[in-house]
């Protein structure tokens, strides 16, 4: 009857647990995503390219409007572009040094994705890392020694170092 | 008509002229060619520009494909598509062989894209997924494209293909993936950022090689060099009979 009475109680106890909403068994809580650190600030104010908390929730508003942009007008500002996204958010290698795929749970875009179980299907057609640019570029062939990746050439506009190699090749007037 | 394009056409060459001016005022001896004639990263695409693209079947040999090795390096197809196949396989540009039957006389062209005015892809596409940009580059939009071939049917030229299977390790100058259309963009990627000094990838190898066959322009701009080559010497369009009036034009067919 003793018995009876301590699992009834116990019973009782439980629900009155999972009511308040205290975790009845902390391990099978799903753990915080471990977010992976950007390789560099937007700002010295300012980590990303708009307010942390803003980015985490509205992102992909940033990335959706960019999208149509660059695609029908040819609009190509760095800003909220996706590829700027992954040259600074996602290194080329994993720490296996195995290419950085999205497949790969430590990806900065999987690791919150997974947590929200919230499906990402940019990279069925996107690069999902920084990708070295093969092609002769007869602006940036000489740069693009120095400046490994391909946000990193000319961009908007010719930088000095361009400048300077173009002025002494004589190619200018 | 007339009388609005000769408007327009020396509104042109006097900004072209104030342009250059302002260029070399701010630094005597260097440069500002480049910035004049490149379009500014946040400004949309206009209909003042027609690019297009000029190609000398006469300097164009057979069995060479470094224009095509060109396209592939530079936008990513052609490798690591092994479940396609042969006739699946991705093909932004191909070379094709003309024989004369009567004289058995052969030529050897690079075929893509003719970036038409009047582009049949677009006429057919039931989601507006292909589409003409104002500058007058033929795209597919692969966001919404749903993957019917419609246009693949529809263009004239066997420009577009369809990708077939899952990929990976794509560039992010060309993103592509499985279930969408895909065709030549004449590297919209670098005349976005380099504008009327923008080479495309097959005419930069061609140029690499020194056969020189490919000069890529602005079609409205008359004192580019594809215009004024045009002007002196003529081009042909394949299919000139259907009327698209095609932005890529040959020479020596």
């Amino acid at each position: 009857m003793a018995v009876m009475y301590n699992y009834v109680r116990s019973l009782i106890l439980l629900a009155g647990m999972a009511l308040l909403g205290l975790p009845l068994v902390a391990q099978s809580e799903t753990p915080l995503p471990v977010i992976p650190e950007a390789s560099s600030r937007f700002s010295a104010e300012q980590a990303c390219v708009e307010p942390t908390e803003e980015m985490r929730k509205n992102h992909m508003n940033y990335i959706l409007h960019q999208r149509d942009e660059t695609m029908h007008k040819g609009i190509r500002t760095r800003q909220h572009s996706l590829e700027e996204c992954i040259n600074c958010h996602v290194p080329v290698e994993d720490k296996d040094g195995q290419p950085m795929r999205i497949t790969n749970k430590d990806h900065f875009c999987s690791s919150c994705h997974t947590y929200a179980a919230v499906k990402v299907d940019c990279f069925q057609c996107h690069a999902d890392r920084p990708v070295k640019t093969t092609a002769f570029h007869p602006l940036t062939s000489q740069a693009s020694e120095k400046t490994a990746f391909h946000h990193s050439d000319a961009g908007e506009t010719v930088s000095a170092d361009t400048l300077e190699v173009l002025a002494e090749e004589g190619k200018l007037q | 008509m007339t009388h609005k394009s000769e408007i327009n056409s020396s509104r042109r060459q006097f900004l072209n002229g104030s342009a250059i001016a302002a260029g070399l005022a701010i630094a005597p001896g260097v440069m500002l060619h480049q910035v004049a004639q490149a379009k500014p990263a946040d400004q949309a695409v206009t209909s003042d520009k027609r690019w297009g693209m000029l190609i000398d079947t006469n300097k164009c040999s057979k069995g060479c494909d470094t224009c095509v090795r060109g396209c592939q390096t530079e936008n990513g197809w052609g490798e690591n598509e092994t479940k396609s196949g042969p006739n699946q396989v991705a093909q932004w540009i191909r070379k094709v062989e003309l024989r004369d039957t009567s004289t058995g006389f052969t030529k050897s062209l690079p075929l893509m894209c003719q970036h038409c005015e009047h582009p049949p892809c677009v006429d057919v596409c039931p989601t507006g997924a292909s589409f003409k940009r104002a500058d007058g580059i033929v795209l597919v939009d692969k966001h919404i494209c749903i993957g019917c071939r419609y246009c693949m049917m529809a263009c004239p030229y066997k420009a577009r293909s369809f990708i077939h299977e899952d990929l990976q390790d794509q560039l992010p100058v060309a993103p592509r993936g499985k279930g969408t259309v895909e065709s030549c963009t004449l590297c919209v990627h670098r005349v976005d950022k380099d504008g009327e000094n923008a080479i495309p990838a097959c005419a930069e190898a061609c140029n690499a090689e020194g056969h020189e066959a490919f000069v890529f322009g602005d079609l409205k701009n008359p004192n580019s060099r594809i215009s004024q080559e045009l002007a002196k010497h003529g081009g042909t369009q394949i299919r000139a009979d259907l009327g698209l009036n095609v932005g890529i034009r040959y020479r020596g067919i």
